[in-house]
């Protein structure tokens, strides 16, 4: 088998992976614009500031300490307690519903309404907040995050790629753990969305406010909710983007990932996440690879955003958007 | 008592005119995605700026103030931070990015104030003739290119041809400095060049490292900075590259980039132009003098780290610049004019490191009219990271002056004929 054509293979399978975790950004974007109709600026910032916490709980850090020996005079840093990863995780996830809360007292409640532009720029100023408040919450030093996910090549499926193609192709067991776990996200929030009360209830509001207020479904409830499944969600992508990088405040330009893969798969739907996220992953590691070295290289971001484009061509509203139709 | 105090108050200030300080700006970045590297270089700066007002009353008597803009790494913030303390009296600027550096060559140019880009900005600036006002010494990056390059050379029995060496770099002007020095030692040396770009900000290079797995180049240079670092280190371990083999340039050696990876990164090698850890007098002064007394300017706990050692060496540069203008010019007092003066007269010897606490931390070297740039002596320092240390590896060496000044006569001479400078030094 040609040379090019094996290596091809192998970057068609780590443009699925890659696809795999652009999809896990891009699910809390849809999640919060499907249920509100707001396009969540500031979810970068969330998968930042969760990770930001995870760390933080696990490593026993006191939050503000910085601020506190600033004012006080002191010089505490860490509780002196390392917490398991299940534990903080669980901490974790206090503290986003916490969040979430209070996203929807303090500024949504208050925009219930308006024009979509003031939602998202009030996102705008959500994300700025948050990175701020995590900054100072956290410090701003890059932090090792490591909660026993395996990293490096598999060597099952190097050794079996050799033995067929007399090549191994480097698949990172990160990355097969993201899959497993992006299945396992997506099961989830299908059987939530479908099988449970609550499921329902976010579903009926995503569908049409009035009629859901008109048989009692509670609009703040939802949106709670939906924020909170969102901060959820980023979790998940801040522990595997912190995995390879450490967690540091690079991490909320992921976001940037995730709009090509919202543009082409569309805004309201979770199967067109992931479909997107898998489309933009091996499109933009295929080009990189076949015409990438005849021009410079670093083609991935802005052919991600071609690639999308190209799609809008035919399908303006993504591949499995909600199709507007407005009658005059 | 208080009739005293104001007694004495009264005669102090009957004695001589009131000093004015010494102002030092610091365009420094502690927040922002590049935040986790500004603030150890900004402590630093800042921290020995304190110790020579606390122990020594300051330069020349007269007390040093550093006077910090935060530019978030944002070239128009930091323009506007120029803009916004030039009229502070500022002596000398260190931008701390390529990009502000670029915007600031011709303004502070015409406000006659020099800038000290130590170790970015633009290169052909080590040609004093032409950018009269900026400064790189002791070390520019492609000095840092052929730095690697020598230092390969050393360690392969001086025959690099038919080696292959790729260069992964950050996909914008800083990470493209080195490429012409590389394609140009290239042809002295007979080596493969293998150009690998990688997009801002670098959190993604699968493709870059698949290629690299696949093409198995002998060596790996980097020109990275911030999220990039630690995501290519991670995905050299993840591919199994030998980390010995993998060198990064000044700005990608740091604690910040190894320590996310772990035990993997063990053995990752950085260039660097000064010296690393704390083992140095001047780091006790420090401590007892700044950090004991409560007036650190962060926690104190970055002291000894690369890039907190990186901000005080370019503050004990600034100083010892300060300290020549007021020797050239006899007062104590000086102007950002006195000060270029100062800086193009410096004079870094062994007598005076070991004098500063600083015994052979940094290459010893002269500036003049001409050579704004400084010898460009490149050291490499490698990473232990069960110790998590950097150990200096290799002396300063000189790098190929042939080449890299044939490089900067090129770019700078277009950029004097495209500017319509005069050149100096005549």
């Amino acid at each position: 088998m040609p040379e090019q054509f094996v290596w091809g293979m192998e970057v068609f399978l780590n443009g699925l992976m890659a696809g795999v975790l652009y999809a896990l950004v891009a699910l809390g974007f849809v999640l919060i614009y499907k249920a509100s109709g707001i396009f969540n600026y500031a979810q970068g910032v969330m998968a930042l500031f969760a990770a930001l916490t995870l760390v933080g709980i696990m490593e026993g850090q006191v939050p503000f300490s910085h601020l506190i020996n600033a004012i006080f005079g002191t010089k505490i840093h860490h509780f002196g307690w390392h917490a398991p990863a299940l534990l903080a995780i669980l901490g974790t996830m206090a503290v986003m519903v916490l969040l979430a809360w209070l996203v929807q007292r303090l500024i949504f409640r208050h925009l219930v309404g308006q024009e979509p532009i003031l939602l998202f720029m009030a996102t705008i100023g959500l994300a700025y907040l948050m990175e701020g408040f995590g900054d100072l919450m956290w410090g701003s030093e890059i932090k090792k995050l490591d909660v026993g996910l395996p990293q490096g090549i598999n060597l099952a499926i190097d050794e079996f790629t050799y033995n067929i193609f007399d090549y191994g192709f480097f698949i990172d067991n990160l990355d097969i753990v993201a899959t497993f776990i992006a299945i396992a996200l997506v099961g989830a929030l299908v059987i939530f969305s479908q099988y449970t009360k609550q499921g329902r209830a976010m579903r009926a509001v995503a569908d049409d406010h009035q009629a859901a207020l008109s048989v009692g479904v509670s609009l703040n409830f939802i949106w709670i909710l939906v924020w909170s499944v969102a901060g959820f969600v980023a979790m998940v992508a801040g522990i595997m983007w912190g995995a390879k990088s450490g967690v540091q405040f690079s991490l909320s330009l992921i976001a940037l990932k995730a709009l090509p893969v919202l543009m082409l798969g569309g805004f309201t739907s979770i199967p067109g996440a992931i479909v997107g996220g898998l489309i933009i992953g091996v499109g933009e590691k295929l080009f990189e690879f076949a015409i990438g070295p005849m021009i410079g290289g670093a083609t991935e971001n802005w052919f991600a955003y071609v690639l999308a484009l190209v799609f809008l061509v035919f399908r303006p509203q993504g591949l499995f958007g909600e199709k507007i139709i407005e009658r005059v | 008592m208080k009739k005293l105090g104001i007694a004495v108050v009264a005669a102090v200030m009957a004695a001589g005119p009131v000093m004015a300080d010494l102002v030092f700006p610091s365009l420094s970045y502690r927040t922002g995605p590049y935040a986790a590297g500004g603030i150890p270089f900004a402590d630093g700066y800042a921290d020995y700026f304190t110790l020579l007002n606390e122990r020594d009353g300051g330069i020349g008597g007269v007390a040093a103030r550093v006077l910090e803009c935060e530019t978030g790494y944002n070239t128009e913030k930091g323009v506007e931070c120029y803009e916004s303390t030039k009229g502070e009296g500022a002596l000398v600027y260190q931008p701390l990015s390529t990009g502000i550096t670029y915007q600031l060559i011709p303004k502070a140019t015409a406000d006659d104030i020099p800038i000290h880009s130590m170790g970015y900005g633009r290169t052909s600036a080590a040609n004093g003739t032409v950018f009269s006002h900026v400064f790189n010494y002791p070390g520019n990056y492609w000095n840092g290119a052929s730095g690697a390059i020598n230092y390969l050379l050393e360690t392969n029995n001086g025959d690099l041809s038919g080696k292959k060496i790729a260069l992964v770099y950050h996909n914008s002007a800083y990470g493209k400095e080195p490429i012409r020095t590389l394609e140009e030692l290239q042809k002295k040396h007979g080596y493969e060049f293998l150009p690998l770009a990688v997009d801002h900000p670098g959190q993604e290079q699968k493709s870059q490292w698949l290629q690299i797995r696949r093409e198995r180049p002998d060596f790996v240079l980097m020109w990275g900075w911030g999220v990039m670092n630690q995501v290519a280190v991670q995905e050299a371990a993840n591919i199994r590259y030998p980390m010995e083999n993998f060198i990064g340039i000044w700005w990608s050696g740091s604690e910040n980039d190894v320590l996310p990876a772990g035990e993997a990164a063990n053995g990752y090698k950085a260039l660097t132009f000064h010296g690393v850890g704390s083992d140095f007098p001047v780091f006790a002064d420090i401590q007892k003098h700044v950090v004991d007394t409560g007036k650190a300017a962060g926690a104190g706990d970055q002291i000894g780290t690369v890039l907190y050692n990186r901000g005080l060496y370019a503050a004990m540069l600034a100083a010892e610049a300060a300290k020549k203008a007021q020797s050239i010019h006899g007062v104590a007092e000086i102007t950002p004019a006195m000060m270029r003066d100062g800086m193009e007269a410096l004079e870094i010897t062994p007598a005076l490191q070991e004098e500063l606490g600083i015994p052979g931390f940094g290459p010893n070297f002269s500036v003049s009219c001409e050579n704004h740039g400084g010898p460009g002596l490149v050291g490499v320092t490698q990473w232990d990271a069960s110790a998590k240390t950097w150990s200096l590896i290799s002396d300063f060496k000189p790098t190929d002056t042939e080449v890299i000044g044939a490089l900067i006569e090129e770019d700078s001479t277009a950029y004097a004929s495209e500017n319509n400078i005069a050149l100096s030094c005549q």
